[in-house]
Order: structure tokens, then sequence, then C-alpha cells
């Protein structure tokens, strides 16, 4: 019983985790039909400005300070990685609308050398960061089954993320133009939405929620230039299976792998528990080619 | 009058791939043994390349996972040549990890027949596989890619997990012979390189065959327009997992003989980087030509070969940025800015304008 | 004249090709179609008219197996329902469709278009061992002259005129031999000649086979068609000869909305 709780826990972490990593992927892919291949590069980029940011409080701020940087590289992780995902969409992305097998091999280009990039200027090692100390430690649930207080601090920044999301979504004018634009690109710009804005701005935040995800993976283990090859694929899987469109497509994918690659893994290892988790998907995909909630539209193409 | 002009065209290319190929057998003549094997090296990617242009540039679907199908036939060589260098003898890595006897499926890589065989089947039948239970539900496009990415990611998962089976991250390496004959003297080096000559070349000729057959032309019609291809009766499903398993097959065969080139198979040949280089040195060369795929695979192997010696944090820069630059400027690729530069050359000399209705169809 | 003859006769002595019954399609929470019936005997030249909206091309996407229905069945004479069956597959049943857009293969030229559809052997193995150009079959010249393109065979389908695009487009259609063909506003975009080419090829389509047409060209449905379906929100709403639907009342509300004038409906006539 308590083998299966703390399974349990650490398979809602996984999924937490994913979530994140998975929600702007998810966003830009369901907008622009554009498959971001260095959407692993800005988690990246969040991990490293988190990384700096830890940094610059070291050497410049009173150590009783310290562990507010965390509170302060959130958004600053979130900031940069917009950023530079608003960029790479005004250059590169709006070139290849439609195109989303090209969009994907000249992001993936961007992506490495972005990877190349962070290598040049932080070193191949991966580098370390402290994570606050207010963040140590776990809640006892019951003998021997502990809740790491990071990984709680993770679940609940998700929450919170995604509840963002569904208010900026579906609760804002820019998101009510956001979803016109998802849903009928010509119509919208037919009614006076700029695309190219809308755009712009979803990609942003999508990278900006990347960034968030960058920070919070400081809290679990020390982060390098591949830090964003790592997830990513796992991230596509999530919009694969999760489906295009809507939010709960992509929180049912993330919390359908999460819990599965925990339980295959406990009982066997790590790597074939990643083969079955896969077979898994494609067996699923069988029944349902688009993922668990897609929008079916009138014009079948 | 069309075929008539095609007659000539290709009359006077076949004339110059004569030279060429006369010119690459005379190689060994004129190179040091180091630079045939490294030629021999290009030349067996670029017979992957092929198969990987048949199903992207004809079939119009991406696969970033050929760095598997790759591995798979360069695991099935070396394990073949380890068992043989180690006689009766457990592998050295096995004894390593604490295996006391050989596991079951390694047996059958003893003969070189087997060997050969599953290094071609089973990356074919894999790549069947996947096909099989994707084209068949209409996922392609970039749903498809990704699965392949997938696939790519957990196969080199198992093999780096389970090193007393694969070898971990070292892979498998310590042999150097074949048939008795040291891998890499003088004399095995040029046999070999002439038989990736003759693979290569026979590689090409089956593909420019399926091309130019029925199959081509419904598999590039299915990629412009797959419903279209339904309501006349075709399943395009069939016709893309065949062409993928075809390109899975070549990648096999490209595996073997590159382990017998360079010596070492290990799980960071097969990974998500190689893969997609793979796909660069079509892109560059020029989608659905074949003959782009070789020339894309040689120049950028070259190329990585002469820029990793003296700049070895540059590569990963040249080609994130060939990437971003071939997809952007050059689509087509180098046949492509080629054929271009042709036809500008060809404007120049004609003095009337053929209307358009009656140009000549562009048929590849 | 010819049809209208043949349709005095009754209509259980002419074999019945196929039958949808009870077609019931939605698309998320919109009905494009409820309950719709929809008999085809042979040598039909069945016009399928409606406002818009109504689900005409819905209709004709069920039978040919584009649209899955929610409910329902479309039988041919053999029992087949095809609804069961993937498009691919109902193809070679023998129903031939073509879309509102011409979808010919633009880069191919006239030749390899009609190539590509006359031929039988469609699985991928058969494929690989013919040839990608090859020999003109009869059938092939037959109806190359049937729709006109004798002269164009060599250039590119992407080059033609609409209403050439539209030709081949029946063109490749004939040649898979279809029993039924299901034909989506055939003489859109075309000028008044190749709207009366058109019809006259559509009558003599109809001689060995059937045919289904939606269309919204009224002079080219009063000229040509021997029966009319008239939809209307997805449902059947009057099925008869051109005269007797042009009578209906209901008809002309839903095409003109409310009545006013009882002289409004005659004038139409």
């Amino acid at each position: 019983m308590d083998m299966f709780v703390l399974q349990m826990f650490n398979g809602l972490s996984i999924s937490s985790i994913l979530l994140l990593i998975a929600l702007g992927l998810a966003v830009t892919f369901g907008l622009m039909n554009v498959i971001n291949m260095a959407h692993g590069e800005l988690i990246m980029i969040g991990a490293y400005a988190t990384y700096v940011t830890q940094n610059l409080f070291i050497s410049y701020a009173p150590q009783a300070w310290f562990d507010v940087y965390f509170i302060v590289a959130l958004p600053i992780a979130f900031g940069v990685a917009a950023l530079i995902g608003w960029l790479l969409e005004v250059v590169l992305i709006r070139h290849l609308y439609g195109r989303p097998l090209d969009s994907l091999l000249a992001t993936w280009g961007v992506g490495m050398m972005l990877q190349q990039l962070a290598r040049t200027i932080f070193g191949a090692p991966n580098v370390g960061v402290s994570s606050p100390t207010w963040l140590n430690g776990g809640l006892t649930i019951a003998d021997g089954i502990v809740f790491p207080y990071k990984r709680l601090f993770i679940i609940a920044l998700v929450a919170v993320v995604l509840l963002c999301m569904y208010l900026y979504i579906y609760r804002t004018s820019s998101g009510r133009r956001m979803r016109a634009v998802m849903q009928n690109r010509s119509m919208a710009g037919c009614l006076g939405i700029s695309t190219r804005r809308v755009d712009g701005m979803t990609f942003a935040i999508g990278s900006g929620i990347a960034g968030i995800a960058g920070c919070a993976l400081t809290l679990i283990g020390p982060i390098g230039p591949s830090l964003g090859t790592y997830y990513i694929v796992d991230a596509f899987m999530v919009v694969v299976l999760g489906g295009v469109g809507k939010l709960v497509g992509t929180v049912c994918g993330a919390l359908g792998i999460g819990m599965f690659n925990t339980l295959f893994e406990t009982y066997t290892s790590a790597s074939i528990g990643k083969v079955l988790v896969f077979v898994c998907i494609v067996a699923f995909l069988q029944w349902k080619p688009r993922g668990l909630v897609a929008i079916r539209t009138r014009s079948l193409d | 009058m069309m075929s008539a002009l095609l007659k000539t065209g290709s009359l006077k290319m076949k004339i110059i791939w004569a030279v060429v190929l006369i010119m690459m057998c005379l190689a060994p003549l004129i190179s040091t043994e180091f630079r045939l094997s490294l030629l021999a090296k290009f030349l067996a990617l670029a017979i992957l390349a092929i198969g990987l242009d048949l199903i992207w540039g004809y079939g119009g679907v991406l696969s970033l996972g050929h760095g598997v199908f790759f591995g798979l036939g360069g695991y099935a060589m070396a394990m073949y040549l380890k068992l043989q260098a180690s006689g009766s003898t457990l592998p050295d890595f096995m004894g390593w990890s604490g295996l006391s006897g050989l596991p079951w499926f390694w047996e059958p890589f003893r003969s070189f027949p087997v060997a050969l065989l599953l290094g071609i089947a089973l990356p074919a039948l894999l790549a069947f596989a996947l096909g099989w239970f994707t084209f068949r539900n209409r996922i392609t496009g970039v749903y498809f890619t990704i699965l392949t990415q997938a696939l790519v990611l957990i196969t080199v998962t198992l093999f780096v997990g389970k090193q007393e089976w694969t070898g971990g991250t070292n892979g498998i390496t310590g042999y150097n012979a074949i048939f008795g004959f040291t891998l890499h003297s003088a004399g095995t080096t040029i046999a070999l390189y002439f038989i990736t000559l003759a693979i290569l070349v026979l590689a090409y000729l089956l593909c420019r065959r399926v091309v130019n057959s029925r199959f081509g032309q419904v598999l590039e019609a299915a990629r412009d327009g797959e419903n279209r291809v339904r309501f006349l009766g075709y399943d395009p499903a069939g016709f893309k997992t065949l062409a993928f398993a075809l390109s899975g097959a070549l990648a096999g065969i490209a595996g073997m003989l590159f382990v017998l080139q360079v010596g070492i198979i290990s799980p960071s040949m097969m990974g998500i980087v190689p893969s997609i280089e793979m796909v660069l040195w079509v892109a560059l060369g020029g989608r659905g030509t074949l003959i782009g795929a070789v020339i894309g695979a040689v120049v950028l192997n070259a190329a990585k070969t002469g820029i990793s010696e003296a700049y070895p944090e540059g590569w990963l820069f040249v080609i994130g940025g060939l990437f971003v630059t071939v997809v952007l400027f050059m689509p087509n690729g180098l046949v492509g800015v080629y054929r271009h530069v042709v036809r500008l050359l060809k404007r120049r000399g004609e003095v009337v304008h053929v209307p358009v209705s009656q140009e000549k169809p562009k048929v590849y | 004249m010819f049809q209208s003859v043949r349709k005095n006769q009754k209509s259980t002595d002419v074999p019945v090709v196929l039958v949808a019954e009870e077609i019931t399609v939605a698309f998320g929470g919109f009905v494009a179609v409820k309950g719709m019936n929809l008999k085809l005997h042979e040598h039909d030249l069945h016009f399928l008219i409606g406002p818009n909206g109504a689900g005409k091309t819905t209709m004709l996407d069920v039978i040919c197996g584009k649209t899955k229905p929610l409910s329902g069945t479309v039988k041919m004479a053999d029992g087949t329902d095809l609804t069961r069956l993937k498009e691919h597959q109902v193809v070679r049943k023998g129903i031939g469709r073509k879309f509102q857009a011409p979808s010919i293969f633009a880069g191919l030229t006239v030749q390899e278009n009609l190539t590509l559809a006359a031929e039988t052997r469609r699985s991928p193995l058969q494929a690989l061992g013919i040839q990608r150009y090859s020999k003109i079959s009869p059938a092939m010249e037959r109806i190359t002259l049937q729709i006109g393109l004798q002269d164009r065979v060599d250039a590119r389908a992407g080059a033609l005129s609409h209403g050439e695009k539209q030709w081949l487009e029946i063109g490749m259609l004939l040649l898979q031999e279809p029993r039924v063909l299901l034909l989506d506003e055939p003489a859109a975009g075309m000028t008044d000649e190749e709207t009366h080419k058109t019809g006259r090829l559509l009558q003599e389509i109809a001689r060995e086979r059937s045919v289904v047409v939606v269309e919204h060209d009224m002079e080219f449905v009063r000229e040509y068609a021997a029966k009319v379906t008239v939809m209307h929100e997805g449902k059947l709403l009057k099925e008869g000869t051109m005269a007797e639907v042009q009578e209906d009342p209901r008809v002309a509300e839903v095409y003109l909305g409310k009545r006013r004038d009882d002289h409004a409906v005659a004038a139409t006539n």
C-alpha cells in the first residue's frame, strides 16, 4: 500500500513535469501546425536563466536573500524564453507557415545551434543549481512515505500555470482571438484579427512556459546543454497521444504517459518501461489515430 | 516527342555518370588506404540516403528514425564479427557485465549468412511493422515523424541499458578480421571498397526501377494528394509501408558495410542526432532525385570529417545552420540548384519562347 | 425525352443499383443529414438539388465513403454495405466520385492522369511490375475522344482550362468503369457551350451507367434531369420529375423564402 501511494505520487510528479513541457508545444502546434523542435532548447534556456539568476544572487545579493532567487528566477526564465521564442517566430517560423515538416527541420537546426551556443557559453558539462532552502525536505504522509516539497511545488506550479492558461485562453479577448485563429485561420483574418500578432504572441507564451519548465527542472537535477533533447521526445509523445486543440487532451496525455511510465518502470526496468509505453501509445493510436481528444471539423483533411 | 527528349537528355547524363563510375573504380590507385576507407564509409552511408530519399523525397514521409535501421544492420554485422573474434570464449564485455553464457539470441549470429540475412530483414521488418500500424490508420505527417523519433529514443535507451547484451554505450568493438582477412589491411580495404561501390550502384538501380514503375508514380501521387489517390482505387498505406520497409532494408545494408569500415558500432551512431543528420544529407543533395541523396551523403560526411578535425564544436553549428539554409533557400537541394542553373543557361540560348500549355511536362 | 419516356415505366421494372437508407450524419454537434433516403436505379440521371447546407454534398460523401454516417446503410445490389468499407474499397465496388474542385494531378500529363485512373492492378506489389509509361488502351482512346481531349493528351493537366479539367476528371472517372457516378457540380465555372457539352456527356454516360448529380444551376437541371430529389436541412423534401418538383409549393418556399404570391411560383416555370 505504501509502495503504491509513493508510486502514484511519483507518477503524478512526472506527469506534471511532462505537462509543463508539453503545454507550450501543444499550443503552438495546435495553433500554427508548427512543430517546434527548438522547444527543448527553450527549456534549456529557462534552466540556464535560472542558473544565471542564482549566480547573480550569489555574487551581488546578501546571503539572507539567496532563497528569494528562485521566485525571481521564475518570471525571468519565462521572459527570456518568451523573448527568444518570439524572435524565432518572427524571423523564421513565420516563413514556414503551412509547412510542418520543413518547420520541423528548420527549428531543429536552430535548436542545435542554440545548444551549441549554450555549450560554448556555459561549457559542456552539467551544472548544478542549488535549490532554495525552503524547498528542502518533504511532507511526511505516513511512516516511510515522504512527498518531497520540491515535487509538490512543481505539481502546484503546473496547476497554477494550467489555470492561468485556461483563464487566458477561455476568458480573455486575446485568448478568444487565439482560439479563433486556431479553429479557422483564414476566417479569423477576414474578421480583422491580426493573425501575425496572434502567432507571435502565442509562440512567445508557449516558449515562456517552456522557460518555466526549465526553471522547474533545476529543482530535480543538474542541467546541461542537452537538457532539451532529453525531454523533447517525451513532450511530443504527450502531444501525439493527447491530441491537438484542447487543453484537456494534453493533460490526459501527460497523465497517461507519466503514470504508465512509472508503472512499467516499477515492474521492469527503466529502458523496458519506455519500450512498453511506446508500444502502448502505438496500440492506442490504432483505436484513436487522432489522439485522445481531437476536434472533428467539417473539413476532413 | 517527349520520349525522344528524355532519351537525349539521359544519354548525356548516362555518359557523365559512366565517367564518374570509372573514376570511382580507379580511386584505389590514387588514394591512400585511409582515404579509401573513408570513401567507402561515405558510399555506405549513401546507400542509406537513397532509401531515405525513396520514402521521403518520393513518398513524402519524413523519418527521423533511420538511425535505428542503420544500427540494427550494424549490430548484426558487429555481433557476427565479435563472435568470430572471440572464438569459443564469451565476448569480453559480457564477461565484464557478469554474464556466464551467451544469450540465446546471439547464437544465430555465429553464421555469416544468417547474420547477413538478419541485418537486412530485422530493420526491414521493424520498418514494415511501424508503417503497417501507422499508415493504415492515416497517421502521417508530423505525427509519424514524432513516432520515428520516439522509436529511436527507446531503441537507444534499450541498447544502452542492456549493456550485458549489447555492450552498452561502448557498443561492440574489438574485432578486426572477416573470413580470415584483416579488416584494415590494404587488400581488404580495396575489396570492401569495390563491394560497397557495387552495392551502391545496385541499390541505386533498384530504387530507380521502383521510382520509374507504377508503384513510384502512385507513391508520388499519394505524396501530393493522398485522398485523391484513394478515390482512384489505390490504398496509399500499402505503398508507403512497402517503400518504408525497403528504405529500412537499405539502411540495414548500409549499417553492415559501415561496421566493416569503421570497426565499431555503438548507440551513439543510431541516436537522434545521427538520424537527423541523415535527413540533412537528402535535403541538401536534393529530395526526390535519388542521385541528390548520394551527393548529399558524400559531401556532408566529407565536410563533417574535415570540419570535425579542425573545429569540433563547429560541426553542430554547421549542420544547424545548413538545416535552416536548405529549408528556407534551397528546398530542392544541390541538384535543384544545378537544374535551375542549367535551365537559366538554356533559356539564354533559346530564341523562341514556348507557350506554357505546350511545355514539356517535368516527370522525375 | 429519352429518359422521361423511360421514367413513365414503373420504377420497379428497372433494377435498383444502390439504396441509401436512413442516413444520418453529424459533425460535432451539427447534424448535416437526417434520416435521408435515396434509391438509385440503373441508367438513372438523378439530380440532387437543394439550398446551401442542405446536405447534398454530404450525401455524396457518405456514398463514396469519404464520410462515415452516424447511422444508416448504403446497400448495393449484391447486398454489400458501403458504409463499412474504406474509400478505395468503395471505388473498387464501382462507385466513382467527382469532387467540386477539379482534383486531377496537375503535375502529370493528361495521358498519365488517365493511365493512373484506368489501371485495374492497384495493389502495391502489382504496381512494382508495371512501367510508368504504359500503352494506350482502346478504352482510353475512346474515352479521351468522348471527353474531347484527344488533342491535349500530352499537355500538363495543370495547364488545362477549368472546363477541360472537369472533363478530364470525368474521363478518369469513366476509366474506372464505375456502375455509379457521383458528380458534384460538374458544370460549375463552365461557359454556356461547355455546359451543354457536359450535359450531353452526362446523358451519354447515363445510357450505360447510373449518375447522381449535385447541381445548383437550375437551367442545367431543367434541361437534363430525369429524376430530381430536393433536400432541405438534411432531409428529403420532394422527389419526382423536374415538373413535379417545381410545382411543389414547399420547394419554392425553401428556395425563395415564404411564398408571397402564387404567381411568383408560376413565373419560375
